[in-house]
């Protein structure tokens, strides 16, 4: 009897910082989730809602102090030491010392690859993100959408099968932002891995998630999930389609719902 | 391409432009100078005690006598003109202050990552750093020879601890706050690739101190240059620039100028390793920063 091991399983679970100070703050209670393997899923909310706290949960960059996190059937902290996630923050955070495919080049080094393989892998990566001559550059060279897809280059590269992603497009114009979704989706579907995806945007939630998880105001609890059907193959036609705007609108209702001003 | 080809031009003609100004600061200085001396010395005695420095060709010596010096023979008799002689001087008290410079470095790295590492070696160690440098160097100095005498150190060893004692201090300083300089998200990364604490260091807090770390070279070493010097005079050690300003200050009378010229040589050594510490950083950083 083989029942599918989720890659993320979160039971019960919640965060407390400074849990004996008078600077208690609940950030998360009584969080129940799973995301399937290859699911793509995001975690929407009003500021201060803990979803980037959650996001860490399942990083183990934040312990919970409830409940059980576990990332492909084992607690988050063994996870991690395998490198099971890659991860991807609002800001692109390369190295500026490091040419951009060294900066790809960063998790395989700290790996143990050798150089040979480290230089074939970037290259690849470097395809892959539609930056093929941009390897030798460094880092202030490149566009803010060029940076975050050599971030994203970066967290794919030791093909981890999932990705974390903390507001990536955020700092992102509209225009570049809505070109990063196309391009997320169709580099998701090529390598197959499953995401957590925080945002605070309607538009980009819906675009690109298989649920919307939608969590209230402090302390952060899952309000609703969302189920968006669009589809396997989300192009820009989309963003028009009636069955979109109807999935956004049904996520909009549940963040007003929640008491969120967005 | 071509941006860079301008690049490299405006580079080339800023450098141009600069060590004009330079020039131009210097004549400026020499002109300056001499006319004082022209105008304090057509003011009598009673009007020349006013003058903050007195006029004369011993107290001011002029700038052509000063220049002249560097070719003149060190002494009567010598056929060793006074410019190689200095040279000779400042290659003794570079190695001094180079060695001093190391010693200086290594040691304020380490104790910025033993400050980094623990917090309570920070708090512990942080007073005891502050109040190193209030010790006045020339009280130190004499105990310090000592030492080395005493030792197999010897005492350009010990030189180079009294230099070191002065740029150990802003590579500390500034070194710990480059090691706490990458943002939050950056540790993260580190901590999601399961990096630990070693393999931080190296792959991210010592290159992002570097930028922090460079300033503090640039002022270790010429403060290495005046450590080792006043290291020198202190101790009385021969053949460094410390001694011959120390000599030529004893017989200030028979030849201001030589100690003029010492000074000006203990100056363009200072010079020489800021540059070299300024070419150092513009090698390690190059193309990494957007050029402002």
């Amino acid at each position: 009897m083989l029942t599918p091991v989720p890659a993320i399983s979160i039971q019960g679970v919640g965060k407390t910082f400074n849990p004996d100070s008078d600077g208690r703050i609940v950030a998360l209670d009584g969080i129940d989730l799973d995301v399937d393997a290859q699911e793509f899923v995001s975690l929407i909310g009003p500021s201060g809602c803990g979803k980037s706290t959650l996001l860490r949960l399942i990083a183990d960059l934040v312990t919970p102090t409830a409940g059980i996190v576990e990332v492909f059937g084992k607690p988050a902290h063994q996870a991690r030491l395998d490198r099971d996630y890659g991860m991807v923050f609002q800001s692109a955070g390369l190295f500026s010392w490091r040419k951009v495919a060294r900066n790809i080049e960063l998790p395989l080094e700290l790996m143990g690859w050798s150089k040979a393989d480290r230089e074939a892998r970037s290259a690849e990566m470097l395809e892959l993100v539609q930056l093929p001559e941009f390897g030798n550059h460094y880092p202030w060279q490149l566009s803010g959408g060029m940076q975050q897809r050599v971030a994203i280059a970066r967290a794919l590269s030791f093909k981890p099968r999932l990705l974390l992603m903390d507001e990536p497009f955020g700092a992102l114009d509209e225009m570049t932002r809505e070109h990063m979704q196309n391009e997320l989706l169709e580099l998701v579907a090529e390598v197959g891995t499953t995401v957590v995806f925080v945002t605070h945007s309607v538009s980009e939630a819906t675009f690109l998630s298989d649920r919307v998880v939608v969590l209230s105001p402090r302390p952060g609890r899952i309000q609703e999930i969302i189920d968006v059907p669009l589809g396997d193959h989300r192009t820009e036609e989309t963003r028009e389609d009636e069955a979109y705007f109807k999935c956004a609108t049904e996520v909009r209702e549940a963040l007003r719902r929640v008491g969120a001003s967005s | 391409m071509v941006a860079a080809a301008q690049g490299r031009e405006t580079a080339a003609r800023r450098r141009v432009q600069t060590a004009l100004a330079v020039a131009a600061a210097l004549a400026l200085f020499s002109v300056l100078w001499e006319v004082y001396k022209v105008v304090g010395g057509t003011i009598d005695d009673r009007w020349s005690d006013v003058l903050p420095v007195r006029p004369d060709d011993l107290t001011m010596p002029h700038v052509w006598e000063i220049a002249g010096s560097f070719i003149d023979p060190v002494q009567r008799g010598s056929s060793e003109i006074l410019a190689v002689s200095l040279l000779k001087a400042a290659g003794f008290t570079l190695i001094e202050a180079g060695l001093g410079f190391l010693i200086g470095t290594i040691v304020g790295l380490g104790l910025a990552v033993v400050m980094l590492r623990s917090s309570w070696l920070d708090r512990a160690l942080v007073p005891w750093i502050n109040i190193s440098q209030t010790v006045p160097l020339i009280a130190l100095a004499p105990i310090v020879v000592t030492w080395g005498r005493t030792t197999f150190l010897g005492d350009t060893v010990s030189v180079a601890l009294i230099a070191a004692y002065l740029t150990f201090f802003p590579v500390a300083v500034n070194g710990l706050a480059g090691l706490k300089s990458p943002a939050p998200e950056a540790l993260e990364l580190m901590r999601s690739y399961a990096a630990g604490w070693s393999k931080t260091l190296f792959a991210l807090r010592l290159p992002a101190a570097r930028p922090y770390l460079f300033p503090a070279f640039k002022l270790a070493a010429t403060l290495s240059v005046v450590g080792a010097i006043v290291g020198e005079i202190s101790a009385g050690i021969r053949g460094g620039l410390g001694r011959v300003i120390l000599d030529y200050a004893g017989r200030y009378t028979t030849g201001p100028e030589k100690l003029y010229a010492a000074v000006i040589a203990a100056a363009l050594l200072g010079l020489f390793v800021f540059g070299m510490a300024n070419l150092a950083e513009a090698r390690v950083l190059r193309g990494e920063k957007q050029e402002s």
